[in-house]
């Protein structure tokens, strides 16, 4: 019909390009049409992607960046920081001058009292050093007097070490490896090589140890006690495994403190299981096991807690695997062992690697129920994160430690992409 | 019936009930021959997956005895049964390849690697399919997945083999399709088979004989052209193609002929099938092709007046539907060849047929 038409233009264009009868590129048209309806889907979705934006990566890049800054001495001794930089040769005590911008910044931060942070800073390198600071700047405020370098090393002969001043220019920079370095039990002395922490302080590659194992102890438990339960669910009839259901749930609808009370209740030393134990005389009163507030409370508590997470995925995959396949394997003269190794067994695998890696990652960052139950030996790379961002108030540390505790997780999201594929995984 | 003294399988009075209330096989007495294709044809719900898994060993009858090669197999575990086996939905395993699939009866009876790889080729050559071994079954189209799944059944020569509605997911040009390709490969490898469906078409097209189901019994076991032809029962007629209706009483009993009195007052000569007592209300079957349009006077016993209602053009033949004898559902099918009657809505005419397609049976 497109004779009939006077817009019809008078011959195809000289290039193959697919157009409109009137003559403009079909996919400038397609764009045009269909961009109200992009708009409209990113109207849709910006809610969402500020959401977060906000409280996701902005806090995930905010720690990031936390771990490795390092602004304390730059803002409260900058021009000490300076000095040392461009004047100091590391060999011996610096120079008079250096000693006099020192104290003018140190009495000027003394009187506006934020002394102390420099001193904490400091300490993170050293312990110590707050007290030599503290001291030394209460001294110089009240009767300091030239020459400070006398003065100095005379309130404390640790001002003539080159050392301490080494620590000092060590901790100046705006951005330090310092924190990462801790958090895997390293640390730059005062000439800047990397070494070992000293015996007595290294704990973080023991904690990050106890939390990969607790976790994988406690992802292997999940399974073992998960995976029959998802199986006897998937081939329940429905009313009784509607029942079964709610019973798996019903931890989830109760408080996780209310939950991990039950278990000290339970398990304590004068607890119900003791208590039992020793009324049917299987334990002396004097024997009674420690169950909690160690390495076993904290397992037993996570694993309960977080058993659904392992039944969830592997029932719902189960739930796909239609019956018939168990039947076909056995009418082509697969016994039923076999057949369940060989046709079920791999069919569920994205459940079970789904359930596995949702349940091991929750664990390794665990911490309400390590912090209830686990008294010292059952406490894990969180309790120590938590402890630094409350207690000591080391937020670069507590930062570094979250970021290993992240890369760890995702290499292992990148291990099991590469061995099972993601797009394998089925959580329902 | 085919020869009984020495069947392949027999069902020997076999009764099963899932619930202890109600039987859902009633009584089932089947002897199936070697080579033969039998036919399991019935409505939803009559049992006839039921049969077919206690054959296979999925399900043990409540009472009775299944006859294997002359071996009682009650107690026999499916996987020892040597029974080849096509689901409905085919139940291919997603996790490996065509070639595996088929290969693993083969696997688990221990076949050796290249003995197996050879079969498992000749087997996917059978069906057409040796291309695509190396495929996972999430690839393959729906008849193509159904060739799979029985190229699987038989790669280890089962001499049994239990096909399970195995082309209803099909549509219908494949489904015809693969019905002649399911018959041919049964004609070659003369292996038993056992089919079940409820497409009465189906089972007319495949089966050397039928067994008809209906609410755990067997209705008629027969030849496709002797269920089509001479249904025993009301539900055989009503079951197997399509079938006119006329309710009625009867009269007078002569030899295999009877008079009927249609309920509209009309008198009707049958063949008295199920229809011996005088007096007894009766159920005629007739086909609607069997029906002729104004035939010329004398040349049938049954003529009737006839109103046309309705008009159905399909291709091959009209299909009509009218008023005789009282009853507004009356199906009429007039071939379309040249020359054949043209019918109008609203047009009166007669309608004739002779006694031998008009059967009294059971009301
Ligand atoms: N596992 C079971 N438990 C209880 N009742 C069952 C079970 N399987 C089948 N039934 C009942 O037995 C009757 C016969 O079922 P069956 O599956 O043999 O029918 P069918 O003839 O194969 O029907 P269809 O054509 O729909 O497949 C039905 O009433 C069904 O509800
Ligand atoms: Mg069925």
């Amino acid at each position: 019909m497109a004779d009939a038409t006077p817009l019809a233009p008078a011959g195809p264009p000289a290039d193959d390009i697919l157009r409109t009868r009137d003559g403009v590129p079909l996919k400038t048209t397609l764009r045009r049409v269909t961009r109200r309806q992009r708009l409209i889907a990113l109207g849709l979705v910006m809610p969402l992607l500020v959401f977060i934006v906000v409280t996701f990566l902005a806090p995930i890049g905010m720690m990031l960046l936390r771990a490795v800054d390092n602004p304390v001495l730059q803002t409260q001794i900058p021009r000490t920081v300076a000095l040392l930089a461009s004047d100091w040769d590391g060999q011996g005590p610096p120079d008079e001058r250096i000693f006099a911008t020192l104290a003018e910044e140190m009495i000027q931060q003394y009187k506006a009292r934020e002394i102390a942070r420099v001193g904490t800073r400091l300490n993170y390198e050293q312990s110590g050093l707050r007290s030599l600071i503290t001291k030394t700047a209460r001294t110089i405020a009240r009767r300091g007097t030239p020459p400070w370098k006398e003065t100095f090393v005379a309130i404390d002969d640790r001002w003539g070490d080159a050392k301490t001043w080494g620590i000092i220019r060590q901790a100046s920079s705006r951005y330090t490896p310092s924190f990462f370095l801790a958090a895997v039990d390293l640390r730059l002395d005062w000439r800047g090589d990397v070494v070992a922490q000293p015996e007595e302080k290294r704990i973080y590659g023991l904690m990050f140890g106890r939390t990969l194992w607790i976790s994988a102890l406690v992802t292997a438990l999940c399974l073992a006690l998960g995976f029959p339960l998802a199986c006897l669910l998937a081939s329940l009839p429905l009313r009784q495994s509607n029942l079964l259901m709610i019973l798996v749930l019903l931890p989830f609808w109760t408080s996780l403190l209310v939950r991990t009370t039950a278990w000290i209740v339970l398990l304590q030393t004068e607890g119900v299981i003791n208590d039992l134990l020793v009324w049917i005389g299987m334990l002396s009163d004097e024997g009674r096991i420690q169950m909690i507030y160690n390495q076993t409370g904290t397992i037993i508590a996570m694993t309960h807690i977080l058993l659904p997470f392992m039944v969830l995925p592997i029932y719902s995959v189960m739930k796909t695997i239609p019956p018939t396949h168990m039947r076909a394997a056995r009418s082509l003269g697969a016994t039923p062992a076999r057949a369940f190794r060989e046709v079920y067994l791999p069919q569920t695998l994205p459940g079970v690697g789904a359930g596995a890696i949702l349940v091991f990652i929750l664990s390794v960052g665990y911490y309400i129920t390590p912090a209830l139950v686990g008294g010292r030996t059952g406490e894990m790379i969180s309790n120590l994160i938590a402890y630094h961002m409350q207690k000591s108030l080391n937020w670069g540390l507590a930062a570094a430690l979250g970021a290993l505790l992240l890369a760890a997780v995702l290499v292992l999201y990148w291990l099991y992409n590469r061995l099972i594929g993601i797009d394998k995984m089925k959580f329902g | 019936m085919a020869e009984t003294t020495d069947p392949f399988v027999r069902f020997q009075g076999i009764q099963k009930s899932y619930d202890g209330e109600t039987l859902v096989v009633k009584d089932l007495w089947l002897d199936i021959a070697k080579g033969e294709f039998l036919t399991l044809l019935g409505p939803s719900g009559s049992g006839k997956t039921t049969c077919l898994m206690m054959l296979a060993g999925f399900e043990t009858p409540t009472h009775g005895d299944i006859i294997l090669d002359r071996t009682p197999i009650n107690t026999v575990p499916p996987h020892r049964r040597g029974i080849g086996m096509v689901f409905q939905n085919y139940a291919l395993f997603p996790h490996m390849s065509v070639a595996e699939n088929v290969g693993y009866p083969l696997k688990v009876r221990g076949v050796g690697r290249a003995d197996a790889r050879d079969r498992v080729r000749r087997a996917l050559d059978m069906v057409e399919l040796g291309a695509l071994g190396s495929r996972r079954p999430a690839q393959l189209s729906g008849g193509q997945q159904q060739r799979v799944a029985l190229a699987r059944a038989l790669v280890f020569e089962p001499s049994l083999v239990l096909l399970d509605e195995p082309l209803g997911a099909l549509d219908k040009t494949l489904r015809e399709q693969m019905q002649y390709e399911l018959k041919h490969i049964h004609e070659t490898l003369g292996v038993t088979m056992v089919y079940v469906t409820h497409d009465q078409s189906e089972a007319l097209t495949m089966s050397d004989r039928i067994a008809v189901f209906n609410d755990g019994v067997i209705q008629q076991l027969d030849q496709p052209s002797m269920l089509y032809e001479h249904p025993g029962n009301a539900f055989v007629a009503q079951f197997i193609g399509e079938n006119n209706k006329l309710m009625g009483r009867v009269e007078d009993v002569a030899g295999d002929r009877c008079r009927v009195r249609a309920d509209s007052g009309d008198l009707v000569e049958a063949l008295a099938i199920r229809a011996s007592g005088l007096g007894e209300r009766t159920l005629m079957s007739l086909r609607p092709e069997r029906v002729s349009v104004n035939p010329p006077p004398g040349s049938m016993p049954n003529v009737f007046d006839a109103e046309v209602l309705e008009l159905i053009y399909l291709g091959d033949h009209l299909r009509s539907r009218m008023r005789v004898c009282g009853q507004t559902d009356f199906i009429v099918k007039v071939p379309n060849w040249a020359g054949h009657v043209h019918l109008r809505p609203g047009e009166h005419l007669t309608v004739g047929w002779h006694v031998e397609d008009c059967r009294a049976l059971d009301a």
